[in-house]
């Protein structure tokens, strides 16, 4: 055990560092709170800003433009953005989940068409996985394809769906065929959004914003060639994805939490609850304490894992307490949020009174659907339940 | 950066649950708990043999020199097995507080014969309060004089000196001096036996001098949450393997999502354990500035999740886990005497307010905000 970085580790953080310095845009605080579909552009430019520097995906092979970054080294990636809060990237989808499925399952003409445009930005990947009776049990799932000629014909629906309103491209699972098992006949489609018969909706959330679309099919024409991976092995493509989902990328979160509970401490220190000043009351710091203390824990697990996924190679099912923790403790942070801000704590971004132009109100809404999203709490229980600790299926 | 065990460390850690195992199984434990004073001359001379009582002491008082780390390891396989007896009072209490505060003379009297395994110790701190700030001490010396009472004293019946902690200072009493008097409480843990510890005048040796004696109690203090997590993970082990066996419906009782859900916390809050209590044992030994935090981080955690560990571990087990037989009720106890000693999660809460919520600099200070939008974001306005 040696928590301190390697020669390497710094070396590649302080030239991270060195980049950042003077390249990250310095007016994003007036553009955080914009509406997506405005920021959009700017989010695009700041990608591609990124790729010049070779800093978009790190985590890729040097040879698909990346620099093979180990896990740590994603870590302190994700970490040193959080530090200087950059914005984030327009296509995070495709560089962090589709870009790596297809670089691991794709062909090499497929990896020369798709790879150079997810990382120049110019080409946006959305994921169609979930469908409205299809989400914990994805493997259910009906959207078919059958051949005709030289191309596959879609039809069925999307739900879920991130980035679907800008997506140029959709990683699709579709099922292929239906007289195998569930888990046998799907197979993942590389399909162009501006195909005949795709229609986005946007899905608006309790939040108010839709962040996700509803996607339909009727009868699109895909060409046979853009099966990723082989005909009726869709599953394992597909579950090669979720598994990246899990990847270095937490490791921002938790600078995220720490960036809220510091706030949090500083807007204790000065404001007051029940008559007294917040971060005096015993209650409130004891709530505080606990909600720091979870922060750092989150962290070591997650240095744990890291740790342990670079000895193994792969992530394993273990990563999902990392999703319980982290789910859990947001919500749990964001209720501590609104008792400390009281009655101000509900106060939406359009009204002056409101705090932080809102965010409390928001995250906390916004916080209600992490124990949702990326596999519901309960599968993430079923997972240990079935593949950390070997107890019976359940379902 | 790696966050795993070396292989040294997994050696000690492998050799150490063999060692237990082999030495120290369920039934021994049992028979010891049984005694009076939980403690086994042999034993004690088979975990010398080992090197654990001197397991992160100096070469040159008789210790092995290995790190805190490598001490949270031993303690986590210690924990366990529910290691009966003064192991956690002797080496790791007494012999970090020896080694933080003693003299080289007095670590050469005291510490040395620890590290060769020839004495038991105890260590005094909690009075009537049971408050376990130094501040609410109310014992001191009077011309090496000690008159009073001690209270919680873990294994003072087999200690050869007890270290007593005063308003000025750490005194050592040897066990047959006079006015020392040694009476057992009954406490919930069976494997660790307190004592009521009274001074009538009793000569008393003064260790050290004005030493910090912050970081050999957060050294024991972690320790014992390592030894919480071997607890855990025990717990842990022996539900998941009763959940697979046990048939209710015609079906094992882990198929049941309300048992699998209960179990996959017991496996989160386990492993959330071990991950804070690590980190401490790094801390402590990089002297890193977050060292004291992460201990306090360490206990709140395990405190609070040794105790929901059980009750998940008992319930899931149904009538059996409520059985005298069934080992987890003495995890149980275990996980609630160390839950309050050294401080429970609510004390530690406090030192972690005073430690993060109250440094956090802000700019100005001052400000208390009658909110309008916090008076356009701060600045002192008062």
């Amino acid at each position: 055990m040696d928590l301190s970085l390697t020669a390497e580790e710094s070396a590649f953080r302080d030239q991270l560092r060195a980049w950042l310095a003077s390249n990250v845009p310095k007016d994003w605080s007036e553009w955080r709170e914009k509406p997506m579909e405005e920021s959009y552009p700017y989010l695009r430019a700041w990608q591609r800003k990124l790729q010049e520097g070779r800093w978009a995906a790190v985590s890729w092979p040097q040879e698909y433009g990346g620099r093979s970054a180990t896990l740590m080294q994603q870590a302190l990636f994700w970490e040193e953005m959080a530090r200087v809060d950059a914005p984030p990237m327009a296509n995070s989808l495709g560089l962090g989940l589709i870009g790596p499925t297809i670089i691991a399952c794709g062909t090499e003409s497929q990896k020369k068409r798709y790879i150079p445009k997810i990382l120049s930005a110019e080409e946006i990947w959305c994921q169609g996985f979930s469908e409205p009776n299809a989400g914990s049990d994805l493997a259910g799932l009906q959207t078919e394809a059958h051949v005709e000629g030289d191309h596959y014909i879609v039809n069925g629906q999307k739900v879920w769906t991130s980035y679907g309103w800008v997506g140029d491209w959709c990683e699709l699972v579709v099922r292929t065929d239906s007289a195998a098992a569930k888990h046998k006949g799907l197979s993942v489609l590389l399909v162009d959004m501006k195909s005949p018969g795709v229609e986005v909706r946007p899905l608006r959330q309790m939040t108010g914003e839709s962040e996700f679309n509803e996607l339909f099919f009727r009868d699109v024409r895909v060409p046979v060639e853009n099966v990723l991976g082989k005909v009726n092995d869709g599953w394992n493509v597909a579950m090669s994805t979720l598994m990246y989902e899990r990847g270095a990328y937490g490791a921002r979160l938790h600078l995220t939490f720490k960036r809220y509970i510091t706030r949090l401490i500083e807007l204790a220190r000065k404001t007051k609850h029940h008559g007294r000043v917040a971060a005096q009351d015993p209650l409130i710091r004891q709530k505080l304490a606990q909600c720091s203390a979870e922060i750092e824990i989150m962290r070591f697990n997650q240095m744990r894992a890291f740790s342990r996924i670079s000895a193994t190679g792969v992530p394993g099912p273990e990563g999902s307490i990392q999703k319980i923790f982290w789910s859990e403790l947001n919500q749990r942070l964001q209720q501590i949020a609104q008792e400390l801000l009281g009655a101000y704590g509900q106060l939406l971004g359009d009204d002056p009174l409101a705090i932080d132009k809102g965010i409390w109100a928001y995250a906390y809404l916004r916080s209600r659907g992490n124990t949702i999203e990326a596999g519901t709490s309960e599968v993430q229980r079923n997972i240990i339940g079935h593949f950390v600790l070997g107890l019976p299926r359940s379902y | 950066m790696q966050f795993g065990l070396s292989e040294s460390q997994e050696f000690l850690r492998d050799s150490a649950r063999k060692f237990f195992a082999g030495e120290c199984p369920s039934a021994e434990m049992r028979r010891l708990m049984e005694t009076d004073t939980a403690y086994d001359a042999a034993l004690w001379s088979k975990l010398t043999d080992q090197g654990y009582t001197g397991i992160i002491f100096p070469e040159a008082y008789g210790g092995v020199g290995l790190g805190k780390v490598e001490l949270m390891l031993l303690m986590e396989e210690a924990g366990r097995a529910l290691l009966p007896g003064p192991f956690f009072s002797t080496v790791i209490l007494a012999g970090s507080l020896l080694e933080a505060v003693g003299t080289p003379a007095q670590k050469k009297q005291y510490l040395a014969p620890i590290c060769r395994g020839e004495v038991r110790a105890a260590v005094a701190i909690l009075e009537a309060e049971a408050s376990w700030n130094p501040a609410d001490l109310q014992l001191s010396a009077t011309n090496r004089k000690l008159t009073g009472t001690k209270f919680f004293v873990s294994d003072a019946a087999v200690a050869d000196f007890i270290l007593v902690m005063t308003r000025n200072g750490v005194f050592v009493v040897d066990r047959k001096a006079p006015g020392l008097h040694i009476s057992p409480m009954s406490g919930m843990d069976l494997t660790r036996k307190l004592y009521v510890v009274e001074f009538a005048n009793t000569p008393a040796e003064e260790i050290g001098g004005d030493a910090d004696l912050t970081d050999p109690f957060d050294i024991a203090t972690a320790a014992l949450c390592a030894e919480l997590v071997g607890g855990m993970q025990r717990t842990l082990e022996i539900t998941v393997e009763y959940a697979k066996t046990r048939k209710q419906f015609g079906k094992p009782i882990g198929m049941f999502q309300a048992v699998q859900h209960q179990c996959a916390d017991m496996y989160l809050e386990t492993e959330s354990s071990r991950s804070a209590v690590y980190y401490a044992g790094w801390a402590l030994e990089e002297n890193a500035p977050d060292a004291t935090t992460a201990v306090s981080i360490a206990k709140m955690y395990a405190s609070d999740a040794a105790r929901t560990v059980g009750n998940r571990g008992i319930q899931i087990h149904g009538g059996m886990g409520f059985t005298w037989e069934n080992d987890l009720h003495l995890y149980y106890r275990r996980a609630k005497s160390s839950e309050t000693a050294f401080g429970d999660a609510t004390f530690h809460r406090e030192r972690i307010a005073s430690l993060v919520v109250d440094s956090i600099a802000v700019l100005g200070e001052a400000c208390v905000a009658a909110n309008p939008a916090i008076r356009k974001r701060e600045k002192n306005c008062p």
